[in-house]
């Protein structure tokens, strides 16, 4: 298809709105943030300074790869280190199921473009097309922020030693925060989701990482999922 | 640690996570998935989603983090809730955190 970039790219905010377009640069921005954080946090750690692009190319999700650097700097070894990651990325199974008709059109694509940011900001669109369009576009500039942000945070690395004294590890969950807040207006959502939340944190002390998170599942029982009526 | 071992672990922990995430949408059209379940997908996603902020929030690995940290993400959670951009955010969660272990040494 002959499509003249800028006629493409004219087309593409057309179709999103500013508003919406807005808040997605703004997402990117944050990520980019964190990304800074999370690289120099792995290389103030003492890992090589071309780790944390590796993992943001490979891996691309953003809580399995701080906790991949926070198992080797404690000496956890590499094994026990991708372990850790799958169990919190297992996450990404009903993810899957929530976005696969969003990308129906590119399942490889979509697939590897499935970070929890876009997800969350994709689910937060209620009409289909538009939630297909929020997710590719988020999907795509998340992958360069991100790594731009690991790249910049790994050189700010070797240049800082302590990344706590700029408060950078409280990005993270700041950000996750600020992305299913829309979800949470919803009553019977936060209900369910703050009760997840406790029994993670509950149980953190005592379980693997990663194991408590997905326990926080056991709240779904609250939502009465077996009722055969919607509530 | 070796770079091998490093990388050897990226493309392993890489491939792991996109087999996961590819499960649905390769699986989606063989399966017919009832709407009621798929509201309940995500549901879980949020659930997982606030348990992963809430656990990041908090905790140190399996220990505790400094009050700093807790205090900057519940600075950016009021501000989130009324509706400042994502930059402002980050950066208000950051600095607070900040703040509090510049002045609490």
């Amino acid at each position: 298809m002959a499509v003249r970039p800028l006629t493409f790219l004219r087309q593409w905010r057309d179709d999103l709105g500013p508003a919406l377009l807005r808040d997605i640069v703004l997402v990117n921005l944050a990520i980019c943030l964190v990304g800074i954080s999370y690289g120099a946090i792995t290389v103030g750690e003492g890992l090589p300074v071309w780790l944390p692009n590796v993992m943001s190319v490979v891996v691309l999700a953003g809580a399995s790869q701080f906790l991949f650097t926070g198992i080797i700097a404690t000496g956890g070894g590499v094994v026990a280190a991708v372990l850790a990651g799958i169990l919190v990325n297992l996450r990404h199974l009903p993810f899957g199921f929530a976005l696969a008709d969003t990308v129906r059109e590119r399942p490889l694509l979509g697939s590897y473009l499935m970070i929890d940011e876009v997800v969350a900001f994709s689910l937060a669109q209620k009409e289909a097309e538009v939630r297909r369009k929020v997710f590719f576009t988020c999907g795509f500039l998340l992958l360069f922020f991100w790594n731009l942000g690991s790249l910049l945070g790994a050189l700010l690395g070797q240049a800082i030693t302590d990344t706590e004294v700029f408060g950078l590890d409280a990005a993270f969950p700041a950000v996750l925060l600020a992305l299913v807040m829309p979800a949470l207006r919803e009553a019977s959502t936060l209900g369910i989701a703050v009760l997840g939340a406790a029994i993670a944190l509950a149980l953190t002390p005592f379980l693997p990482a990663g194991t408590a998170v997905l326990c926080a599942l056991l709240a779904l029982v609250a939502a009465r999922p077996w009722r055969a009526e919607p509530p | 640690m070796s770079t091998t071992s490093l990388v050897v672990g990226a493309l392993l922990l890489g491939a792991a996570t996109f087999a996961i995430r590819a499960t649905g949408p390769l699986l989606h059209s063989r399966l017919q998935v009832p709407a009621r379940l798929m509201a309940l997908m995500s549901l879980a996603a949020t659930v997982l989603l606030v348990a992963l902020l809430a656990t990041s929030a908090l905790f140190d690995g399996q220990e505790l983090s400094d009050p700093a940290r807790p205090a900057g993400v519940a600075v950016g959670g009021v501000l989130a809730w009324r509706r400042a951009p994502f930059v402002v955010v980050v950066l208000a969660a950051a600095g607070t955190a900040a703040l509090i272990r510049a002045l609490g040494g």
